[in-house]
């Protein structure tokens, strides 16, 4: 048969790009993955962007008038449903890193040359890309139903870099999740831990108003550092929290992001 | 010239569970060798840490000379893999499977855009290139699995299984598409459960059993110990005989003439191909009736 000699490079034959450049290029190529996929799987688009919105209204029309935070409630709560989005967004996350590491695609891309970390990467981007898209929504959505934040463009710059960087972090937190779980279901439990610790912050109701232990947890755990920030610099309350926020996204972050590729190195290798 | 692929001492437990007791095989340049044997031998686990996936636990392996658990890297740009359960993207396209597959196996951008034609063209997909792969059919699949394990021109190319779960068609199909890769020049191992998959396609076949190699030679050479075919008597009171023959229309002429003069109550008879359960049944030397029959009528 000629037809399969007619394309004279081979792989072992021509490493036409040093090892750094083939990082680069397979990270690109997973993210290009994973984004393809999130627009193949529309419902599952839908209902990531969705559920934020429907938690919003929630918030706002249904618990808002019995909560007392002293100020207009959606003022307030606005900050907590973005923390809690970021929350949703990374278990989706979690159950799709399961499912691919159970479909086969990954052993095989495991014997391919393929840089370990860029296949994590492309999932992590992907989530990124869905989680801000909700969070865009529930923030132009807020504005609809009465959220006036006091923040020039400065700040609101300042707030979106602080919430990609939780984002970021949550997501590969998300992404160990999904590696430590036997199917997709189980990652959907594991995950359910991420979106419980808002309920345990500040980000519906003020910390002073729980019980001392609640208290100590909520205000040692990164959603109330990071919520407190946010509302100071959209609203001008104060209690800002800047380095403490940034203090904990950085450091989730490179925790999480160390261990994923651990985990993902050892994956299956018994 | 080194060997392709030199396993010596294998060994690979899961737990306290041994899978592999101790493999030994060689994989010749430009040879195509299947490694045979029933379901829980140890074929996937053996084609997995040849194909950096698993570590061993002890023994060496190399392929093209080089150690898969020291130079891993290397190792991957030389193999291909078909694993038995299709591996790919069911989300993407046939097409956007296989430019994913070429660039992570690191071809240059317009090398793999005319490499994925070009095996999209051999393994007749160019119809349904850009359709969702969770929308093909088995057989389809299974090609586009192969498809993208060649992509990168691997100098070995390891197919686990690869036509378990097919149709008749879909596997002479497989089986034609997998003799152009082997005309080609890329050398194979391929494992099976079937006797004569491994008898069509390989020139060595090393037979598996309980993580261990326990025969390998060429398929004539099998044979010639299983024998070539038998006649299998399904006697009145529910016995099984088998008689061996050459299958030649004298031999089992003269076979059921001798069974008439034994006087035989036979319910039913044919001439069968030997199978993966004859060649156990001759290596292993399983005690069922079988064996005295086959002494008896040779
Ligand atoms: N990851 C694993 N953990 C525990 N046992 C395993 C694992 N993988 C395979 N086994 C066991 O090892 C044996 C051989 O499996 P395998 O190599 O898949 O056989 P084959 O491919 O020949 O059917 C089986 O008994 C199987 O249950
Ligand atoms: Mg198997």
């Amino acid at each position: 048969m000629t037809a399969l000699a007619t394309v004279p490079t081979t792989a072992q034959d021509a490493p036409w790009r040093p090892r750094l450049g083939w990082a680069v290029t397979d990270t690109v190529t997973m993210v290009r993955r994973s984004l393809r996929r999130t627009l193949r799987e529309p419902d599952a688009l839908f209902l990531s962007v969705a559920l934020p919105v429907i938690l919003l209204l929630l918030f706002v029309y249904v618990f808002g008038g019995a909560i007392e935070t002293g100020t207009q409630y959606v003022d307030y709560v606005v900050p907590g449903i973005v923390l809690l989005c970021a929350g949703f967004g990374a278990a989706g996350t979690a159950v799709t890193v399961a499912g691919d590491m159970t479909e086969g695609i990954v052993e095989r891309l495991r014997t391919t040359p393929v840089h370990p970390a860029a296949v994590l990467t492309g999932h992590v981007v992907a989530g990124v890309a869905r989680n801000l898209l909700a969070t865009s929504l529930v923030v132009g959505l807020a504005h609809l139903v009465g959220f006036r934040a006091a923040a020039g463009p400065q700040e609101w710059l300042a707030v979106a870099g602080l919430l990609v960087l939780y984002i970021l972090a949550f997501t590969w937190i998300a992404v160990c999740l999904g590696l430590v779980a036997s199917s997709p279901e189980a990652a959907s439990g594991y995950a359910m831990t991420l979106q419980f610790l808002p309920y345990l912050s500040s980000a519906f109701v003020p910390t002073e108003t729980m019980p001392r232990v609640l208290q100590v947890i909520a205000e040692n755990q990164p959603v109330t550092p990071v919520t407190d920030t946010v509302r100071a610099w959209l609203l001008g309350w104060p209690g800002a929290d800047p380095w403490v926020a940034l203090a904990w996204c950085v450091g989730l972050l490179v925790v999480a992001r160390t261990v994923a590729v651990v985990l993902f190195r050892r994956h299956g290798r018994g | 010239m080194t060997p392709m692929v030199e396993i010596t001492g294998l060994r690979k437990a899961f737990g306290s569970t041994s899978v592999l007791g101790g493999v030994d095989l060689t994989v010749d340049r430009g040879s195509v060798v299947a490694l045979l044997g029933p379901n829980g031998a140890g074929k996937t686990t053996t084609v997995h840490v040849l194909a950096t996936l698993l570590r061993p636990d002890a023994g060496r392996v190399l392929v093209d000379g080089l150690d898969v658990v020291r130079d891993a890297v290397a190792v991957r740009h030389r193999i291909g893999l078909t694993g038995q359960y299709a591996a790919l993207d069911p989300l993407l396209t046939g097409a956007e499977n296989l430019r994913l597959m070429a660039r992570v196996a690191h071809l240059a951008p317009h090398a793999a855009r005319a490499r994925c034609a070009e095996l999209l063209e051999l393994f007749d997909l160019v119809d349904a290139r850009d359709r969702l792969l969770r929308t093909y059919s088995g057989g389809m699949r299974r090609r586009l699995d192969l498809a993208a394990g060649l992509l990168g021109r691997p100098a070995l190319m390891v197919l686990d299984e690869p036509t378990t779960g097919l149709d008749p068609r879909s596997r002479n199909d497989l089986w034609q598409v997998i003799r152009d890769v082997v005309a080609d020049g890329t050398t194979v191992l391929l494992t099976t459960q079937y006797l004569d998959e491994a008898d069509r396609l390989a020139d060595r076949i090393a037979v598996l059993h309980h993580g261990r190699v326990i025969a390998d030679g060429t398929a004539a050479a099998l044979k010639r110990q299983v024998g070539e075919a038998h006649v299998e008597l399904v006697l009145a009171g529910g016995a099984v005989e088998r008689l061996v023959t050459d299958g030649s229309v004298g031999d089992v002429r003269r076979i059921l003439a001798d069974v008439e003069a034994r006087g035989l109550a036979v319910d039913h008879w044919e001439v069968r191909a030997p199978t993966l359960d004859d060649v156990f049944l001759t290596l292993t030397g399983a005690p069922v009736a079988t064996d005295r029959t086959l002494q008896e009528a040779s």
